[in-house]
């Protein structure tokens, strides 16, 4: 049964982390899109609604990407995890149906509209369809995170006779107090994806010599809007998660951390800058440590006494130790690397220099892969965080699995996914390559892909 | 509400939502098969594949509407059926995957190799979808083997008979999945019809006239065939007459496919037929919704897999408006793509 088990967790790992490669992006890009839509209306530059052409382009192509990785992740909850899908389904259902209900069918009608409609919708409509494929996609966000945050948090629940579990208050699943760090964390990363995108594409034109009056467009509305994402990340969102994880889960903390002792009475404990856990001995190798500075963080006081991970007993304690520090210092390694590179880059902007800074456009356009890492880090940290638990304190991660499908079938479909995937991959990368390319200028696209809009009798 | 009326209510939204999808996503997956029949040379294909161009995505959003209510107001349905149902739901997701990426990946790129690539893998994937569709609807009206905790284990195929220890497909599953890629052919056919002209429009028409045939035939198979393994469709039809107005809707429809000559009158035709087939399944069934092969009491009911009372009343409080809002887009995005669809000149 255990190797069964790992399968199904690493089934629903795969395909969850594959998937989030792409809404990460379309999510803020949709924010982006809405933004250069919005400078066109009002500044009437040409060059401003080529850009949101552009980048609509390469949204649809993500955007499809999302929508066929997306559908087994609601499949996976029944086929994979169908214990905790029966207990849960009556609460988590109604988070995941509003999704649908609500987000799916507005983001893509409007979709459609904004691909297909620009001649039909006039430039206000075209600019309101794009804030509705915005509008929908935060809101998918919110939905799916209210999901998992009833996971990390449950909430307004109680246990029937059978031990199931039993939704009490819609409400308090709707605002439970995760959601709200969690939400604005993962949103605005999503935001830093797509600006990090963006400027790195602008970056390769200026320094392609091509299509540069986009690029600097590409290379402004990135820069600036990764600063204020990057920062945003740090305080107040990074921070309130943080608090979030220390007063409900204080043995995923000390495991991120690496914090496996706990600080004696009036000595604050430190931030592990670097270092590698040994978790058999319960110490960390190579520390680099900024002295009290995590009972600052945590408490805000400088002597605050943190739970050591030696306090709570192995049962409770994440399972994955290792993989969950090097996840969350991954994430705050490169978001810290992120706000320095942002910085930078806004003070050349300010000065006039950035579009001819080699170096510095050369690292924006090398920066590109490195937020997908980091927000894939981040969910690591806050799902290997969140074991042994499926639902924290309530279910476990091993009671939670389909056990009549077994190890053989659950390997089928794991291979099946991940030569699928693999060809997705080159399809993928092959298509966005040739929207590169083909750049933001003589925007139209292949004419059979237009639907011949007729216009509507009687309206 | 009392419980008993919620559960009722809900089973009825989830399976209008269900049925909604079949109808809907139904007419985009027989263009596919159309496409792959009768989509001769590149700029059928293309028409046909304009046709659904705006649609597509929007019609597989009510499978996940759909599914996502299932879930939420009967999990012990959703979790009992998605894991025992593994194999063929994770194909489905494979064919709903090279389906959806060849829609959105064809039109990409001018080449004499790439389109037909991908207008292959599109009809194939329609295809086969509908075959599977229908084949795991006649899983749920056979019924499967449940053991005491509500959970099953199908295997793709065993000895090919509906007996008490089936897989997947046996020859039952199997007529059921060709009448449903006779019927979704038809419904494909009628739709191209309606939205192209030509020669398009007059070869989707004779498809439609046939398949339209083989509809009949299948149906009358199917339904003999339902009637004897299921004895519960006997008992619900004599306890409640009044429940053979659903198989009336689905001749009805049929009939008017035959009779009828109007591009939207004979597709709406086949949408009261899909309805009426949809319906009467569902009718015949209840209230169970999952029947057990070995012995009927194993058998899952609404009562047995629904949410509690609370979840089941406040799921209303938001699905009302949000269904309201989601016709609306609905209604907005059909009419704003009314009429024929035409190959841009310069092609």
């Amino acid at each position: 049964m255990d190797s069964a088990l790992a399968l199904h967790r690493f089934h629903f790992a795969f395909t969850v982390t594959y998937h989030y490669l792409f809404p990460q992006l379309t999510m803020g890009l949709a924010l982006l899109i809405v933004i250069l839509k919005g400078l066109h209306l009002r500044t009437g530059d040409a060059h401003y609604n080529d850009s949101a052409r552009f980048w609509a382009r390469i949204f649809a192509i993500n955007f499809a990407m999302g929508v066929v990785t997306g559908i087994p992740m609601e499949f996976q909850f029944g086929t994979n995890w169908s214990r905790f899908s029966k207990a849960a389904g009556g609460v988590i259902g109604q988070t995941l149906a509003m999704e649908g209900v609500y987000s799916f069918f507005l983001e893509s009608t409007f979709l459609g509209l904004f691909i297909y409609g620009e001649k039909i919708l006039g430039r206000t409509g075209h600019f309101a369809a794009a804030c509705c494929v915005f509008v929908g996609s935060w809101m998918s966000g919110f939905f799916i995170i209210a999901t998992d945050a009833w996971m990390q948090h449950p909430v307004g629940y109680k246990l029937g006779p059978q031990g199931e579990i039993l939704l009490d208050s819609w409400t308090a699943l709707i605002f439970n107090p995760w959601t709200f760090w969690q939400y604005l964390h993962n949103m605005i990363g999503s935001v830093v994806t797509a600006a990090f995108v963006m400027s790195s594409i602008g970056a390769l034109y200026l320094l392609q010599r091509k299509h540069e009056e986009h690029g600097r467009i590409f290379v402004r509305v990135g820069v600036l809007a990764g600063l204020v994402a990057c920062v945003l990340m740090l305080f107040p969102t990074g921070d309130g998660q943080g608090q979030n994880i220390a007063r409900y889960q204080p043995a995923t903390l000390a495991a991120m951390e690496g914090h496996f002792e706990t600080n004696p009475a009036g000595q604050g404990a430190g931030v592990v800058l670097l270092g590698q856990p040994d978790v058999e001995k319960g110490k960390l190798d190579n520390p680099l440590i900024i002295p009290e500075a995590l009972s600052f963080i945590t408490y805000k006081r400088w002597n605050a006494q943190v739970k050591g991970l030696k306090e709570f007993p192995p049962d409770q304690r994440p399972d994955n130790i290792p993989l969950l520090y090097y996840s969350f210092h991954i994430m705050v390694g490169l978001g810290t690397l992120f706000i320095a590179a942002m910085s930078w880059a806004t003070l050349s902007l300010v000065r006039g220099r950035l579009y001819t800074s080699k170096p510095l456009l050369w690292l924006l356009f090398l920066l590109a892969p490195f937020p997908y890492i980091a927000n894939t880090a981040g969910w690591m940290t806050a799902e290997i965080g969140r074991q042994p638990w499926l639902i924290y304190g309530l279910m476990r991660t091993s009671e939670g699995a389909s056990m009549r499908v077994s190890a053989g079938n659950t390997m089928f479909t794991l291979l099946g996914f991940m030569g699928m995937y693999a060809l997705l991959s080159v399809l993928f990368l092959f298509m966005i390559w040739r929207e590169v390319e083909h750049g933001p200028e003589s925007a139209t696209p292949a004419p059979d892909a237009l639907p011949q809009p007729v216009p509507v009798i009687g309206d | 509400m009392d419980t008993n009326t919620l559960q009722i209510l809900w089973f009825c939204l989830v399976a209008v939502m269900l049925t909604f999808y079949v109808i809907l996503d139904g007419f985009d997956i027989g263009a596919g098969i159309v496409s792959l029949l009768i989509g001769r040379d590149q700029s059928r294909r293309a028409l046909v594949l304009k046709s659904i161009g705006p649609f597509w995505d929007g019609n597989e959003v009510w499978l996940l509407a759909g599914g996502g209510c299932l879930y939420f107001a009967f999990p012990t349905l959703y979790a009992s059926s998605f894991q025992g149902f593994y194999l063929p739901l994770m194909m489905v997701l494979w064919l709903l995957m090279l389906r959806g990426i060849s829609i959105e990946f064809r039109n990409h790129i001018v080449s004499d190799l790439w389109r037909p690539l991908w207008d292959k893998v599109f009809g194939v994937a329609s295809a086969l979808l509908a075959i599977f569709y229908g084949a795991a609807l006649g899983n749920v009206v056979r019924g499967v083997p449940l053991d005491g905790q509500a959970e099953f284990f199908l295997p793709l195929w065993t000895n090919w008979q509906p007996g008490s220890d089936p897989g997947i497909l046996d020859w039952y599953t199997v007529l059921v999945g060709l009448l449903a890629f006779a019927t979704l052919t038809m419904h494909g056919a009628l739709w191209v019809k309606l939205k192209t002209e030509g020669s398009l429009a007059n070869d989707s028409r004779a498809l439609a006239r046939l398949t339209a045939a083989l509809v009949l035939l299948l149906t009358g198979a199917v339904t003999a065939a339902s009637f004897s393994l299921q004895p519960q469709i006997v008992r619900s039809f004599t306890a409640q007459p009044a429940g053979l107005i659903f198989p009336a809707l689905a001749v009805a429809g049929l009939g008017i496919v035959f009779l009828r000559q109007g591009d939207v009158t004979q597709f709406l035709g086949s949408c009261v037929f899909i309805l009426g087939m949809m319906t009467s399944a569902a009718f015949g069934l209840f209230p169970y919704v999952l029947p057990s092969s070995t012995q009927s009491g194993l058998g899952l009911t609404i009562q047995n897999t629904a949410a509690a009372n609370y979840g089941l009343s406040v799921g209303l409080w938001w699905w009302i408006p949000g269904m309201l809002l989601a016709g609306s887009y609905t209604w907005f995005l059909y009419r704003r793509f009314a009429g024929k669809v035409q190959l841009n000149s310069g092609h």
